[in-house]
């Protein structure tokens, strides 16, 4: 059944500042990672969606608390904007015990199952026949949800996606399959590894609707994201939703930035998402002023430091009880020889 | 150039300076690039970006966009057109930019790659070299640390190599890039910034021979990549404690060198097999089959021993992958224990 359509996200007061405040916990959470990644008290790798928030906020928005999504490597936003709460995360990316996935993810695998969020991937493309996969169960069980794709545009030149898309095409799946292009596959600018000029004119090659939105404006994200999740759950199957955006910072935390340019960054950097749509709130919904959106950043920073806080404090990830989390066909192995596993046991 | 470096690994030649292991891969494609204009480098960020791992560094400045192919994120794709582009002129040195993600591109290695030769009854060959760094450490977690060679030492068709010192990783890319065959080399990525000495010259590390870089008397360990240098490292803590070890660096898992892990483990009696990669059905399960099932059988005084990854994923927490992985301490441990049976 078609849902009624929705007023823009910054269209009421509650409304507009919740989605601030997600915009900001996106912002504030990343660059929290970032400065602990710099003082080396984080570990791995980070992917930092920086500049990129309004793609997670603006489809999230549009969801249901039942609908599913899958995430990818740079899906801190996506994890957020599902609902995930702070602490666990930060825990995981500081690899407690009380992490999400108790150590074992880290942020390239952050998930939330819990909310929906079926996981982040670390191969790219990796997460879209998965939920083109969680929506099969949907149509099947017939719950009414929709699941969620993102997926970089990189990612569209892998078969994963190609396949992905055909079957959900010709299964007429409840699938939004939701592009972040932010023009780059690590070093791989889009002009140079495709021949074609949008993502979205891809989904034509399985017959579904290819939109193309302006991924740093919340608001257009969020009205493309809800038709494409109405359709969804009509049964009229998937599309495609490219939302146009850019990451700040380097595609992970060895990028030395020699593939483009200074004045590329800063020319995005105006195109800021979550201060624009603080700007368009100020300026256009109706009982918002400066101090709202002050005390939203205020809120925000609060809880991304307690978060820090919080999982800082949390016990660290206990290699006794690393052998908990798998089938038991695994375990088998024969007595004796391996001094170590008798090491580990014991 | 046809000088070649046999036995043990790069120490000795007259010439050699210190490079990284990076370092060392890198002047092995420019010189198989400089000496041949049909080899190529292909993959993913390999151009103006300089290698995921900082290995093709300044190869796109050099050699230009032909020779340093930078491609989508399409691994089946740009593997398979490295096996065709090989089939049929070229010398495709295919850089997959982390190990895990062969997976994508399995068809292309395992179904046609490997068997191509055997297929077409001799009457064509597939000179690839797919290069791969695998291995965990770098706290990259499950789907970016894994240790995959005994998928590809499996594969009859394929030869598989995994460097472990800064000159094997030149000298036997050299070989793979002059071989007719696909050759998978597996590099690790904790290596990339160990150095050693390595030869200026194009010295070529034969493709099937075994190093043995330390003789000791009580027992031999055998061990492949990154668990080489850990073993030589326990086998000087060892020396310290009284017990003397052989280290042998199986460098070429297909075709394996049993001879001289054979001759090795004759010698000693005793075998502690150490890979990175989990135990079951892994690399060093046939290598213990094979010292059982030949004459050495009869000198053991222990029963063989292997030391391996857990048979888990590799996790994110440092603390859960370093108990997953031999680590010295461990090697030391093992080797203890084993020295004081029979
Ligand atoms: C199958 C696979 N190939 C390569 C990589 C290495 N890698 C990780 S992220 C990335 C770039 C992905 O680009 P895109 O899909 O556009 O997403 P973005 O990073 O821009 O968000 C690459 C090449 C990988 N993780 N998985």
């Amino acid at each position: 059944m078609p849902e009624p359509p929705r007023p823009p996200l910054s269209g009421d007061r509650a409304t507009g500042l919740a989605t601030l405040r997600t915009l900001w916990t996106v912002r504030r959470f990343e660059e929290a990672v970032d400065d602990l990644f710099a003082r080396g008290m984080m570990h791995g790798t980070m992917h930092l969606s920086i500049g990129q928030e309004a793609s997670a906020t603006g489809v999230c928005s549009a969801l249901r608390e039942d609908d599913l999504i899958a995430s990818t490597h740079r899906g801190h936003g996506h994890c957020i904007a599902k609902g995930a709460e702070l602490v666990p995360m930060m825990a995981e990316l500081l690899a407690k015990d009380t992490g999400y996935c108790r150590g074992r993810g880290g942020s390239m695998h952050i998930a939330d199952a819990a909310r929906g969020n079926l996981g982040a991937n670390g191969i790219v493309g990796g997460g879209v026949p998965i939920a083109v996969g969680a929506a099969l169960a949907q149509q099947r069980l017939r719950t009414g949800r929709v699941a969620v794709s993102f997926f970089g545009d990189g990612a569209t030149n892998e078969g994963a996606f190609h396949e992905a898309a055909n079957l959900a095409a010709i299964w007429k799946l409840p699938v939004v399959l939701v592009c972040e292009n932010n023009k780059y596959g690590m070093s791989f600018s889009t002009e140079r590894s495709m021949a074609v000029a949008t993502i979205a004119e891809r989904a034509a090659a399985y017959g579904f609707p290819g939109v193309r939105v302006d991924g740093n404006d919340v608001d257009a994200v969020h009205a493309a994201a809800t038709e494409a999740v109405a359709r969804a759950r009509a049964g009229e199957g998937p599309t495609l939703l490219e939302c146009v955006t850019y990451r700040w910072k380097g595609h992970s935390k060895s990028d030395k930035n020699l593939y483009r340019t200074r004045e590329e960054i800063e020319e995005w950097r105006a195109l800021d998402p979550v201060t624009r749509f603080e700007r368009r709130l100020v300026e256009a919904c109706p009982g918002v002023g400066e101090e709202d959106v002050a005390a939203v950043r205020d809120a925000v920073r609060d809880a991304v430091r307690d978060a820090v806080r919080q999982a800082m404090a949390a016990p660290d990830a206990d290699p006794a009880d690393l052998l908990g989390d798998l089938p038991a066909a695994v375990f088998w192995q024969p007595v004796g020889t391996d001094a170590r596993r008798e090491g580990v046991a014991r | 150039m046809t000088a070649v470096l046999d036995g043990t690994a790069a120490a000795g030649a007259a010439d050699a300076r210190t490079l990284t292991y990076a370092e060392a891969v890198r002047e092995a494609l420019g010189q198989a690039m400089a000496e041949d204009e049909r080899v190529l480098l292909m993959g993913e960020d390999v151009g103006v970006y300089g290698g995921a791992f900082g290995v093709s560094g300044d190869l796109f400045h050099r050699f230009g966009p032909e020779r340093v192919v930078d491609t989508p994120i399409s691994e089946l794709g740009f593997v398979g057109a490295g096996v065709g582009a090989a089939m049929a002129g070229l010398r495709p040195v295919v850089e997959i930019q982390f190990s895990d993600f062969t997976c994508q591109a399995m068809d292309q290695i395992v179904n046609q790659a490997a068997k191509i030769h055997f297929m077409l009854g001799g009457a064509a060959h597939v000179p690839m070299v797919l290069r791969a760094p695998g291995g965990s450490g770098t706290g990259a977690a499950g789907q970016h640390s894994q240790s995959l060679e005994a998928w590809f030492a499996h594969t009859p068709g394929l030869k598989v190599v995994m460097p472990a010192t800064a000159a094997d990783a030149k000298g036997l890319l050299l070989s793979a890039i002059d071989d007719p065959d696909p050759v998978v080399v597996l590099e690790h990525k904790l290596l990339y910034k160990a150095s050693g000495p390595v030869p200026e010259e194009a010295v070529r590390v034969p493709l099937g021979v075994a190093a043995v870089p330390r003789r000791g008397g009580d027992l031999t360990m055998v061990a492949t990549g990154v668990m080489v240098g850990r073993c030589l490292e326990a086998a000087e803590r060892l020396a310290g404690e009284g017990v003397s070890a052989s280290v042998v660096d199986v460098r070429t898992l297909s075709p394996f060198d049993a001879p001289t892990v054979l001759r090795e483990v004759e010698a000693t009696g005793r075998a502690l097999l150490v890979q990175e990669a989990p135990r079951h059905v892994g690399f060093m399960a046939e290598v213990a089959a094979r010292i059982v099932e030949s004459d050495a059988v009869y000198r053991l005084r222990a029963p063989v021993a292997r030391l391996c990854g857990l048979d888990t994923p590799i996790p994110y927490a440092p603390q859960l992958e370093r108990a997953v992985v031999p680590q010295v301490d461990d090697v030391v441990a093992a080797a203890v224990r084993l020295a004081g049976v029979g």
